[in-house]
């Protein structure tokens, strides 16, 4: 069933084109938020209140919110699990909600769907606050996972077939590497960092593999190179990006 | 190198596969744009694949570094009201407990048998002893998967030991992973977890090894060609 979803091939190239450009140019220049330099209306908020809810719920809806910080969030995430706070899930869906909607919308679904599987999302991360564990992933890529897995779901109605780390069959990675790799994963900076030293070919390239469903053969079709050329360049690109995170690590 | 016997999380001889997916795959995966098909191979080998299981966390983290630089869109006015007299009714008992991982419960198996990794047991079950097999040619056995997506064909083969597929060529990609045992063509060995890909450019003869039979979980997307003599005239019959 992929009857809902936008084939990127009906978009005009140029469309397309722009709005990758422009999101790379973003990345790239945007300044990067070091930790605890900034800090957000809505933490600022819950460690002056303490815990009582003192904003209007939809004046944060409507408010542009800075980027919150990895320990910001963790405490959040972890406030909801033990205390059930509401103030700390306002924040994280101040934060979230609008993105993940662009992201779904970025990838074909009309406004009332996105809204919908926002909110979806966003129950779930209230709902599994408990089992999220900081050892294993940053509290943005675990809501990210979240919500991609209720667009699968709902959109191409599949199944996904989960690495569950419970697996008896699983083979584990030997413990100081596994450490190393998570501390890798959580740091922000060295992530962006990385992916601002592609060129700029490659971080579209690899910006399609996710926001484009179809991707490869759109970029194909505005690039007018062959398929296999195009594939050919995201696997470097996607080398690339790992090698340079790899050499990026302290 | 011997063959790999059972696997369990506190096997300290675990192999490790040598040949991997892609990273395409593995992005895509971590996208949530790929097939099922396709992620049900790419999470079972990723299951006995530390290193592809810590790529895909890492291209998860790169997908949620997108998130921060989006431009947002703006939720519907009351969208937050709303999601929050919800969460009041979550907090009824029955939907307030939470599972955790010390609750899981392994299935229980036996000396010989060899687990299969969580994500293709939602296909098969727990071991290869679930196995329906049909017989395909002398020596191979096969089981079709149902997977929804039309594209793929996903399926289970067994090559008896020492066993030779008929030599074949590919007309889309063909990706195999190997579940047991162990398989050899002209381009290398291939052992529990590893995976091969091979498409047109591929001409190979895969011959189990003669200590154990050879199970693969197989996706294709176009009909394999047979290239043998023997083969060219068996083609006509052959749907993958
Ligand atoms: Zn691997």
């Amino acid at each position: 069933m992929k009857l809902i979803q936008v084939d990127p091939r009906l978009v005009h190239p140029s469309v397309m084109h722009t709005l990758v450009e422009n999101s790379v140019k973003t990345a790239i220049t945007r300044p990067v938020a070091l930790f605890g330099s900034v800090r957000s209306l809505a933490a600022f908020a819950i460690i002056a209140s303490d815990g009582a809810m003192t904003q209007e719920p939809t004046a944060k809806e409507t408010r542009p919110s800075e980027p919150l910080t990895a320990p910001e969030l963790v405490t959040f995430v972890s406030k909801i699990a033990e205390q059930r706070c509401k103030t700390s899930f306002q924040a994280l869906f101040g934060y979230f909600a609008p993105r993940l909607k662009a992201y779904l919308m970025r990838l074909g679904s009309d406004a009332d769907q996105a809204e919908e599987l926002v909110q979806e999302a966003m129950i779930m991360v209230w709902r599994k606050a408990a089992s999220f564990d900081a050892s294993q992933a940053a509290v943005s890529t675990w809501i990210f996972t979240i919500a991609r897995n209720k667009r699968i779901d709902a959109i191409r109605r599949e199944k996904r077939p989960e690495i569950d780390l419970e697996d008896p069959a699983l083979v584990p990675q030997s413990e100081s590497l596994a450490d190393d790799i998570i501390e890798e994963q959580q740091d922000a900076r060295r992530l962006k960092a990385a992916i601002s030293r592609l060129s700029s070919e490659q971080a579209t390239l690899i910006k399609m593999a996710y926001f484009g469903d179809k991707a490869h053969g759109a970029i194909a079709e505005e690039t007018g190179l062959p398929l296999g050329t195009v594939k050919s360049r995201l696997r470097l690109a996607l080398g690339h990006l790992r090698k340079e995170l790899k050499e990026g690590a302290p | 190198m011997t063959s790999p016997s059972i696997h369990g999380r506190d096997g300290s001889n675990d192999t490790l596969p040598t040949n991997h997916v892609t990273d395409e795959l593995l992005a895509a995966y971590a996208a949530g744009n790929l097939s099922e098909a396709q992620s049900l191979l790419v999470a079972t080998h990723s299951a006995l694949c530390p290193e592809c299981r810590a790529a895909i966390a890492e291209f998860e983290a790169v997908g949620a570094s997108f998130l921060e630089e989006i431009a947002p869109e703006s939720m519907r006015a009351g969208s937050l009201d709303s999601v929050l007299a919800r969460l009041d009714q979550e907090e009824m008992p029955a939907n307030n407990v939470v599972q955790h991982p010390s609750s899981y419960s392994a299935p229980d198996r036996q000396i010989g048998e060899v687990l299969l990794p969580q994500p293709l047991r939602g296909y098969v079950g727990s071991d290869l002893r679930d196995v329906t097999w049909r017989p395909v040619i002398r020596g191979l056995e096969e089981a079709e998967l149902k997977v929804s997506g039309p594209e793929f064909n996903v399926r289970l083969i067994k090559v008896a030991a020492g066993a030779a597929m008929p030599q074949h060529s590919h007309q889309g990609e063909e990706l195999t992973l190997v579940l047991t045992g162990a398989y050899q063509d002209g381009s290398g060995r291939f052992a529990r977890g590893d995976v091969q890909i091979a498409d047109g450019d591929v001409d190979h003869q895969p011959t189990a090894e003669p200590d154990e039979a050879c199970v693969c979980l197989i996706i294709t997307d176009a009909p394999i060609k047979l290239t043998g003599r023997l083969g060219r005239l068996l083609n006509p019959f052959i749907r993958y």
